[in-house]
């Protein structure tokens, strides 16, 4: 006689309820979860914009943000007006740090939308700096940023993201020995046109004290993600051009 | 072994050695690639598939008898990406820094062959307890062989051991790299990693003739 479990009505059956219970808890696990994630993520890019500008507690060669519990209030220190750039038009916005770069690039395929671009003015010690968000792709999936840089566009701090680089090779991006050679770097070439900076392999300046050459020192095994952190620079960073040559005048 | 009887300790024992999941049964090997060029990745994916094998072994043992065959395969990926992606939440609410390491594990674990080789195999067949310590068992076997293959390709392709320069600095040319030592970038790709987990293939089966296939005994005769 053919068992319970191999008729077809059965397995009909078995199938969508475990649709039902599987899908029912995921959805129960995803809401439950949200605000305390959402909090989270929202943590992580004040203390990444923070870190950018050189707010962290870099030791040695250690690699250390501020601390969860004082992330509120550095930020409110440290950060003095955030705006969003739309055009011509630039309007003050005090949660600019939490506009979403992924649905600003869905929205830029239409041509009639103009992107909207986040920009946060830090001041530290006196000194001013324009942290630009930038985001971009990596091998397998997004990758992000955020770039400090001085009013002529060069870079005072960076600090790179990823969603899901290779172990050990693309993921390497978030370290301190990739990120901290792009401190100092210029965006212009000697001849004042944009450049970007490029992440080269064929780099001879391993210890990258070459400031001017546009270039810094790849990461051996991961290309793509590395050309991936450059395409993300250049297409990024090219928008806020007006507003800078505006800050100048 | 007072606590496990003679036939639960082979459980976990057996996949260690002479059942090894990736070396004999050649199983998880795109893991065992991809992921191997830093120790510290190799130790995260053990410990990550050692939870998802355990746990998703004993799902499915309990479920066993009310699986319909015909869709079995389909029930067992959703009970392991289930389980990695309420996993993923929790430590996104709860343990955020560790969420971000784990990440990139997480579509790895679900495509991992191991785990369904495991539901497939054993859990679909066996009782609760045995299938735990059946998956704790390959879980283990496989993270044994991952943290060799990362402890060589880390050690040799960027000279440093869970990130610390343990040969020296290669560009300031301290340590051994002041006698003209240089990392091997070969060892950060892939193909290396096969290279590695070949030599260990050969090492094991060198050390243990009951492993060689038949017809290679027979070569070796003549």
């Amino acid at each position: 006689m053919e068992k319970t479990t191999d008729k077809n009505s059965y397995t009909l059956l078995f199938a969508i309820g475990m649709v039902l219970v599987v899908g029912s808890i995921l959805a129960f696990a995803a809401s439950g979860f949200k605000d305390k994630i959402d909090e989270n993520k929202r943590i992580e890019r004040q203390l990444n914009i923070l870190y950018a500008m050189g707010v962290n507690e870099n030791e040695g060669s250690n690699m250390s943000f501020v601390s969860k519990d004082i992330v509120e209030s550095e930020f409110k220190k440290y950060i003095t007006k955030q705006f969003i750039i739309q055009g011509e038009k630039i309007s003050e916005d005090n949660k600019a740090y939490l506009l979403d770069l992924k649905k600003e690039h869905a929205l830029a395929k239409n041509a009639s939308h103009q992107r909207r671009l986040p920009m946060l003015i830090g001041e530290k010690d006196g000194k001013m700096f324009y942290i630009a968000p930038i985001r971009g792709k990596g091998l397998w999936d997004a990758i992000w940023g955020y770039v400090a840089l001085d009013k002529n566009m060069v870079v005072l701090g960076a600090f790179f993201d990823h969603k899901g680089e290779t172990p050990g090779l693309g993921a390497n991006i978030n370290q301190r020995f990739f990120m901290d050679d792009f401190i100092g770097e210029h965006l212009f070439d000697e001849a004042n046109n944009f450049k970007g900076i490029n992440v080269s392999k064929s780099n001879a300046d391993p210890k990258n004290k070459d400031k001017k050459d546009n270039e810094v020192d790849a990461i051996a095994g991961a290309t793509i993600t590395g050309d991936g952190v450059s395409a993300m620079i250049k297409s990024e960073l090219r928008l806020y051009l007006p507003y800078f040559k505006n800050l100048k005048n | 072994m007072g606590l496990l009887s003679k036939k639960d300790a082979r459980l976990i024992l057996d996949p260690l050695a002479d059942n090894n999941p990736i070396t004999i049964q050649v199983l998880g090997i795109c893991s065992a690639l991809a992921i191997t060029a830093e120790l510290e990745a190799s130790i995260v994916m053990s410990i990550s598939v050692l939870f998802v094998l355990g746990v998703g072994n004993v799902i499915i043992s309990l479920m066993r008898n009310i699986i319909p065959s015909k869709i079995r395969i389909i029930v067992q990926l959703i009970v392991v990406a289930t389980l990695v992606i309420i996993v993923d939440l929790v430590l996104k609410a709860y343990a955020y820094e560790l969420s971000k390491t784990l990440s990139v594990f997480v579509g790895l674990i679900i495509t991992n062959c191991i785990i369904m080789g495991r539901f497939e195999a054993f859990a679909l067949a066996n009782k609760p307890w045995p299938s735990f310590l059946d998956g704790i068992g390959n879980a283990l076997g496989y993270g044994v062989i991952l943290i060799i293959i990362g402890f060589f390709r880390e050690l040799f392709g960027s000279g440093t051991l869970l990130g610390f320069k343990v040969l020296g600095d290669p560009i300031e040319k301290t340590g051994v790299y002041a006698f003209g030592y240089e990392n091997n970038g070969f060892m950060l790709l892939s193909p290396m990693a096969l290279i590695v987990v070949g030599i260990i293939i050969w090492i094991q089966r060198s050390r243990n003739k009951e492993l060689l296939e038949e017809e290679l005994v027979g070569h070796c005769d003549i």
